[in-house]
């Protein structure tokens, strides 16, 4: 064996090793842990009224904070590529904000300013709009910290569709909205939905921004992350388990589902496991 | 009409979303004076916050450049047995809730369990303490220096690199001469989203840490110490420090971003779409 192959071998090992025991251990540890006790535990576990209001609570939140990430996404890519305004290098450089900002510094500023003690927040309590410890506070959370999913997905797809594709269609009398369902639409659907399902997995995970805003009231606006977190500090690994176990199968089944939405016709593996980069 | 319309509407949401509360946190910071500012941030919890966010950091940061790019370099210059399942694994570390990272965690290490006690024995202290806390970083951050090199290594091919090997370059020195240089703004770009990542993380770092005042508590966990405690005015003021760094931090890569094109790696290009 020459040395050239014996490196290639140390390194191939030593990744191989490095990544099963940093990720492959923790999850197989989790999953061995939950159904230890039997598929019955872990279906009382669940179905626990705290639990069970913690899980559907956090879905909704979620399956809200996706809808209107996707449309108002959608929206601000458009506007940002297609429109010359003041300010739109601004608004752009401003997108990627939410990424660098800490989740639970996201959280304080939702808080601060639509608590009861800044004046948006007593101006929208007259008008008997409780944000915080409540599900706006939650789902605006959350559209916080994925705001730039739906954005940047679809940003590089609609510099690359042609314009002249839309103007084809108007010349062949087309209307706007006609031209935006049958041309844009279908060209940017990968795009879009990448954006929808990272939102979708990143906001059923949430934790730092929504504790604060949330006020972990149980039953009421316990998310399943908060839930999970209240286990673990009342020494309840158990309940704390088999909740994560579920969050995890959602986020994993999510972005399966989404694999299989965008690959390619033809290809036989999802792009991501023959190595080429996710879009992200 | 209709132009102006979305325009404002975009607006709206930027404001609704980000540009309002960012400046509403800035303004309440400073809110009692700069004096209040001053004692909030240099306060013996918040500089100690500081001082371990900045240890873990550096600690991750470290760990990440190494095997990242070892891990970067194995998956698209070999091909093995296993590889399309383990390229799979990368990304999982995204889409994990950061409390269920730090509880999987405490599931590995706690008491009772075989590693937990093999450690304990050997009077090494992993959960609530700076090993846990790393731990933890390294995973929630294991991706980002992996998805900027991958792609960039693909794009580079294997060409100069046999080329140094067939002038009798030894595989050391093709790394450091060839392959290093092609490679190095990607390192700098997946560098700096693991040092944004590793100050920010929260959620994990609280389940491990057990959040010991001034021994185990990062910024993030002091911020929230604060808020819990109702001092609003020194979660706000170490807040507004963190969100100053992460305008720096996206400036750099903007930078990062422009500087790679202007070298003519094109690559780059294709980490960012």
């Amino acid at each position: 064996m020459t040395g050239h192959t014996l490196t290639r071998l140390a390194l191939r090992s030593a990744t191989v090793g490095y990544v099963l025991c940093l990720i492959v251990l923790p999850l197989a540890g989790i999953g061995w842990q939950s159904f230890a006790d039997g598929w019955g535990r872990f279906i009382d576990d669940i179905l626990q009224p705290q639990a069970q209001a913690a899980l559907v609570l956090t879905l909704q939140a979620a399956l809200i904070t996706t809808c209107v990430n996707a449309v108002f996404g959608t929206l601000s890519a458009w506007v940002l590529v297609r429109f010359d305004f003041p300010g739109r290098a601004f608004l752009n450089a401003l997108v990627d904000l939410p990424f660098a900002i800490p989740t639970l510094v996201a959280g304080i500023m939702i808080a601060a300013v639509y608590g009861a003690t800044s004046p948006l927040g007593a101006w929208l309590q007259r008008g008997g709009i409780e944000v915080l410890y409540n599900v706006p506070g939650i789902v605006l959370a959350m559209l916080f910290v994925t705001m730039p999913f739906t954005i940047r997905a679809l940003q590089p797809v609609l510099m690359e569709l042609e314009q002249d594709q839309e103007e084809a269609a108007y010349t062949l009398g087309a209307t706007p909205w006609q031209a935006f369902w049958r041309v844009t639409v279908p060209s940017i659907l990968p795009g879009l939905l990448t954006g929808v399902f990272l939102t979708f997995v990143r906001a059923l995970g949430e934790f730092g921004s929504v504790v604060i805003v949330a006020g972990n009231i149980p039953l009421k606006t316990q998310v399943a992350a908060v839930y999970v977190y209240g286990e673990i500090e009342s020494y309840n690994p158990q309940g704390a388990t088999s909740v994560s176990v579920v969050v995890l199968l959602f986020c994993f089944l999510a972005l399966m589902l989404l694999e299989r939405l965008i690959r390619p016709p033809g290809e036989r593996l999802p792009a991501f496991l023959i190595g080429k980069p996710v879009p992200s | 009409m209709i132009r102006r319309l979305l325009i404002f509407i975009v607006w709206i949401y930027f404001s609704v979303l980000l540009i309002g509360p960012m400046a509403y946190l800035c303004v309440q910071a400073f809110g009692e004076g700069l004096s209040v500012f001053w004692r909030e941030v240099t306060r013996p919890e918040a500089l100690h916050g500081f001082w371990l966010t900045a240890e873990i950091t550096l600690i991750v940061l470290f760990v990440n450049l190494v095997f990242g790019t070892i891990t970067a370099l194995v998956l698209i210059r070999q091909r093995f047995w296993g590889q399309t399942f383990l390229s799979g694994l990368i990304d999982l570390p995204f889409s994990v809730s950061p409390v269920i990272t730090g509880f999987m965690l405490i599931l590995l290490f706690g008491p009772g369990t075989i590693l937990g006690t093999w450690f304990g024995a050997m009077d090494i202290k992993i959960l609530y303490a700076l090993p846990a806390m790393v731990l933890v970083t390294v995973f929630v951050t294991f991706p980002f220096v992996v998805r900027e090199l991958t792609p960039i290594l693909m794009a580079i091919g294997t060409e100069s690199e046999e080329a140094a090997r067939t002038l009798g370059a030894n595989e050391w020195q093709i790394f450091l001469r060839v392959t290093l240089p092609a490679i190095r703004w990607g390192m700098v770009y997946g560098a700096t989203l693991t040092i944004a990542r590793a100050i920010g993380e929260f959620g994990a770092v609280l389940v491990v840490s057990g959040n010991i005042l001034q021994l185990t508590q990062t910024a993030t966990l002091h911020i929230y110490q604060s808020y819990v405690d109702f001092n609003y005015v020194g979660a706000y003021a170490v807040a507004a420090i963190l969100l100053a760094v992460s305008f720096v931090i996206l400036m750099i890569l903007e930078l990062v971003k422009a500087r790679s094109s202007t070298v003519g790696e094109t690559s780059l290009r294709m980490v960012n779409s």
